[in-house]
């Protein structure tokens, strides 16, 4: 049984409109669809990424599986059983099970709290344990990010550099002893030497502590070192997903080729190919039903703008994609 | 090993008033303002022993006559009333009244704005609406005339002056501090704090609040002081304590007794007396603005 | 390459005076940009190539102090030029720059192309209608439809603001553009576009880019030349080929290791421990000394002077003799962290 799943999730949002719009001329509500009918699964040990640019809906799926943001449709299952149906043991073991690191180490902790009480926040707050194995607990987990207790536990967030930071909310995450840990581009403010040494002490965690994770990112190259499988999304739809290397090497959609193509390579010696793509990305605001990257798909036909080829969420393993016109692409 | 590296909660206690004493003294107007509060405090809690005389006593000079409206001099440095009332020691003794209904006015004031401000910044949606319109209402209302209605209503005691004062003061500060609230619930520190599991309660009061401080304590200087102005307005319109003596309730006695063109020094002493403690208010909170908006600071 | 130096810089020094002391954020830079190339200069924040090319266009703020043996631009003295004839000479219209952010520079409440006919208006005695034709030219170079002239920023995405930022460094023909960190923020497809046109417009007009940036990816892609900087310092520099294939700084070394590649996902990948260091007070001796696995006590103490290994290939390290050594051992995870 697969430790989370994500059965036709969506999140729509109203775009606040005027009440002259509205009445005088009766311009309907406006729709963002943010995420769009995503399935996907996430298995015990691994670490699943998501890919995708700006838009895609990455950023919000992540909200929607730590349940600060409720879907508009779909269900969230954990452990097999829907968490908008848990009573309130059950939502706080969720909340102690499911952790989030987040992306800006500057913003990320309370510019008020010692490292010791920002990592001490959530047992306190669920009362997880009493008062002196919390403390003795953030001492560990401190050690095992690489901060040594007696130099960082009384520090205060301005004095502490950015990896550093990074570093508490990745141990304020994982005191807890979590399941599954969601990532929410960890790196991408971090300073380039830096990132690799947060990168590797994520995936050594996750393998020592047995954690899964969802690791969210723009930047394939990372997720190609720390994913064991991929998911990509375009504007709040999932087109492909799959084992990380299938789907870097060999990739299916249109999409995904197009953005594999796009990433550079720190080698001189290297080429890529040009991506093979129309116009400039758009907001997912009352979008056409059917695949989303109809208009600027080379390779696009009358059914695509129709209908969407969901993923099947039950096919964990597989390389899969959203794309019907597998045969013209890979002619 | 890890309870030696870790502070406790006294430790912590005495950091945080050092770090206050710090921010005040940083700012060369906050000195100023602390040390003429302090020596004011001490005097307020010293009254009875430091005033001479009592207040309303007829004094006799030092040759036996009857020292009515005399100016200052060593036997009576403040001068004497028309009455032949000590000033000094109704001065000294007024500084309890004038700063107990300051002190208290000024930090139930806050206490009720900083929550309304928290609670209504925090909640949004229909909480919001409300708790806004209410003070809304409040801010319509005319700030002395409710005041003295107040007090001709329900009588001249110590306990209305305060609850009207409150009633008005709190206003300002629960608006400001429920828009600094509604910037810092966006801040990704509280998302976190959402996911690691925190009610709303814990995240309101441990998470938020902190980060409001030093707005907090700006207004609470700020209400202390318009506390202290609008209870020596009300006294001197008459309305004030019937019992106990403030500065404004000085004034108020001499322009009852009609000599204020001839007696200066009643007049300045308790006047100048409100202008230095409101102006030394005014500085502190000045040192605590520096801190809540950096950009204030110096380079 | 064997032609005259569009820019020469030599010796560039730079140092703040704040609160806390004096910062020297930019020490003892030297290097030079050739016509038709495209020089990148890379290094993480805090090195000091967002500084240095302030200080060469005289951007900075009142308490910077720069000073430099030398600064040419086409053989001719900028650095001691006077403020009045850099502003109208060279300026813009010499060399011109791409700020950082610079998508956010754009005035919300003007057209965009008002925003460039203005700029080209300052610096020129150029009518308003032949000003609006050298802008629809730019949106043409930099793959702006022409209609957008007259839309606003807020009508336009991140890529298309860029676009426009670069449309307005080209305005008034410059030899040398510099763009700091000009993909940052932008979606990888975006970015990809960017580049290439980037590249396009370099075949096109033939001026010389220097791209300042950490993303040592689009460094590798773009440039010809790379100058790697740390704390304040170039540590190498060399062509980029020669830079990849036979790297001879133990900073650069780190930095391979350091990059994740889409190509290589097998790559152990090695970080370099510690952060990089604070430029206040006196510095004495290598800044990237105490990250460095092969530092010498005559690190801590002494500045390396600037080796000149090959043509083009300069490297600041006690060490660089035994650069082949040093390669082999910075591919191993045990030198970096023990």
């Amino acid at each position: 049984m697969a430790l989370l799943e994500l059965k036709n999730i969506s999140r729509h949002f109203e775009v606040k409109s005027s009440l002259i719009d509205r009445f005088v001329y009766g311009r309907p509500i406006s729709m963002i669809k943010a995420v769009e009918n995503v399935n996907f699964i996430v298995n015990e040990n691994e670490v699943l990424g998501i890919a995708g640019e700006s838009g895609c809906g990455k950023s919000t799926t992540c909200m929607m599986i730590s349940g600060l943001v409720k879907p508009s449709s779909g269900e969230i299952l954990y452990q097999g059983k829907r968490i908008d149906q848990f009573d309130s043991d059950e939502n706080r073991l969720y909340r102690s099970q499911v952790q989030m690191i987040f992306q800006d180490p500057y913003e990320t902790l309370n510019p008020r709290f010692r490292v010791i009480d920002t990592v001490a926040e959530g047992p306190r707050a669920l009362k997880l344990w009493p008062e002196n194995e919390i403390v003795s607990r953030v001492d560990d987990i401190l050690d095992a990010v690489g901060l040594s207790p007696l130099k960082y536990a009384e520090r205060y967030p301005h004095e502490l550099s950015g990896g550093e930071r990074q570093r508490v909310g990745i141990a304020s995450a994982l005191v807890m002893e979590p399941q599954m840990v969601i990532a929410d581009e960890p790196l991408s403010m971090l300073d380039v030497s830096i990132r690799a040494g947060i990168l590797v002490l994520l995936k050594k965690l996750a393998l020592e502590r047995h954690f899964s994770c969802v690791y969210v990112s723009h930047d394939l190259s990372i997720l190609g070192h720390i994913a064991d499988r991929l998911m990509i999304m375009y504007l709040g739809q999932a087109v492909e997903v799959g084992p990380t290397r299938d789907v870097i090497q060999n990739p299916k959609h249109p999409y995904t080729r197009a953005l594999i193509g796009a990433v550079p390579v720190p080698d001189p010696r290297s080429s890529r190919a040009v991506p093979n793509i129309i116009g400039d990305i758009s907001r997912p605001i009352d979008p056409p039903p059917g695949c989303r990257f109809t208009l600027r798909c080379p390779y696009s036909d009358e059914t695509c703008s129709q209908t969407f080829l969901k993923l099947d969420t039950n096919q964990s393993d597989k390389h899969l994609t959203a794309c019907h016109r597998q045969d013209a692409l890979d002619s | 090993m890890s309870d030696a590296a870790h502070k406790t909660w006294y430790q912590i206690f005495f950091r945080t008033i050092s770090e206050h004493y710090q921010i005040i003294h940083g700012n060369f107007l906050g000195r100023i303002g602390f040390w003429v509060i302090a020596f004011f405090l001490f005097v307020a809690i010293l009254a009875p022993w430091l005033a001479p005389h009592e207040p309303w006593e007829m004094q006799y000079d030092s040759e036996g006559n009857f020292a009515s409206l005399q100016m200052p001099s060593w036997e009576f440095p403040a001068g004497t009333t028309h009455l032949g009332y000590d000033l000094l020691s109704q001065l000294i003794l007024a500084t309890r009244t004038t700063l107990i209904i300051g002190a208290v006015s000024g930090f139930i004031s806050i206490l009720i704005g900083a929550n309304i401000g928290l609670i209504s910044g925090y909640y949004g949606g229909k909480i919001d609406e409300v708790l806004m319109r209410f003070t809304d209402i409040l801010y319509g209302m005319p700030f002395l005339p409710f005041v003295i209605v107040l007090i001709a209503l329900f009588g001249r005691k110590l306990e209305f002056v305060i609850l009207a004062i409150v009633l008005i003061i709190w206003r300002t500060s629960a608006r400001v501090i429920r828009a600094q609230t509604i910037a810092i619930k966006q801040r990704q520190f509280i998302v976190a704090a959402r996911a690691r599991g925190c009610s709303d309660f814990r995240i309101i009061y441990r998470h938020i609040l902190p980060n409001v401080l030093p707005l907090l304590l700006l207004y609470a200087s700020f209400n202390i002081a318009w506390s202290i102005i609008t209870e020596a307005s009300a006294s001197f319109l008459g309305f004030g304590d019937g019992e106990t003596i403030s500065w404004g309730g000085m004034l108020y006695e001499l322009w009852l007794s009609g000599k204020t063109r001839v007696a200066w020094w009643w007049f300045a002493s308790p006047s100048l007396c409100i202008i230095l403690l409101v102006t030394s208010l005014v500085f502190v909170s000045r040192a605590y603005e520096e801190v809540a908006n950096p950009r204030l600071r110096k380079r | 390459m064997n032609s005259k130096p569009l820019l020469e810089v030599n010796k560039l020094n730079i140092r703040y005076q704040t609160q806390d002391g004096e910062v020297h954020a930019v020490a003892d830079v030297s290097f030079k940009v050739f016509p038709n190339e495209v020089f990148g200069i890379a290094g993480e924040s805090g090195c000091g190539k967002s500084t240095l090319i302030k200080g060469i266009m005289r951007l900075l703020p009142e308490n910077a102090k720069m000073d430099a043996s030398s600064i040419k631009y086409k053989d001719q003295e900028i650095d001691s030029m006077r403020e009045k004839n850099f502003r109208e000479e060279v300026l813009w219209k010499q060399i011109s720059l791409v700020p950082q952010s610079a998508m956010n520079s754009l005035n919300p409440v003007y057209k965009v192309g008002e925003q460039i006919v203005e700029a080209i208006q300052a610096h020129t005695s150029q009518g308003i209608k032949e000003a609006r034709e050298r802008v629809a030219e730019l949106f043409d170079v930099v793959g702006l439809q022409s209609e957008f002239m007259d839309s606003f920023p807020h009508e336009f995405s991140g890529g298309m603001r860029q676009r426009a930022m670069i449309a307005m460094a080209l305005a008034l023909d410059p030899g040398l553009i510099v763009m700091d960190e000009p993909t940052t923020g932008l979606d990888v497809l975006v970015q990809e576009r960017i580049l290439r046109r980037i590249l396009e417009i370099r075949k096109q007009i033939k001026s010389s880019i220097i791209l300042i940036t950490h993303d040592i990816a689009v460094i590798a892609e773009m440039s010809d030349r790379i100058a790697v900087m740390y704390g304040g310092r170039i540590m190498e520099q060399a062509k980029s080929l020669d830079l990849f294939e036979s790297p001879c700084h133990p900073y650069t070394l780190g930095l391979k290791n350091a990059f994740p590649s889409i190509k290589h996902l097998d790559q152990e990948l090695i970080s370099i421990p510690g952060s990089p260091p604070s430029l206040l007070g006196l510095q004495a001796g290598c800044p990237f000394e105490a990250r460095c696995p092969f530092s010498s006590d005559r690190c801590k103490k002494d500045i390396p002077e600037v080796v000149v290994k090959e043509k083009f290939h300069e490297v600041s390290c006690f060490r660089h003799t035994d650069a082949p050594e040093l390669r082999e051992h910075a591919t191993k995870l045990s030198t970096w962290h023990y």
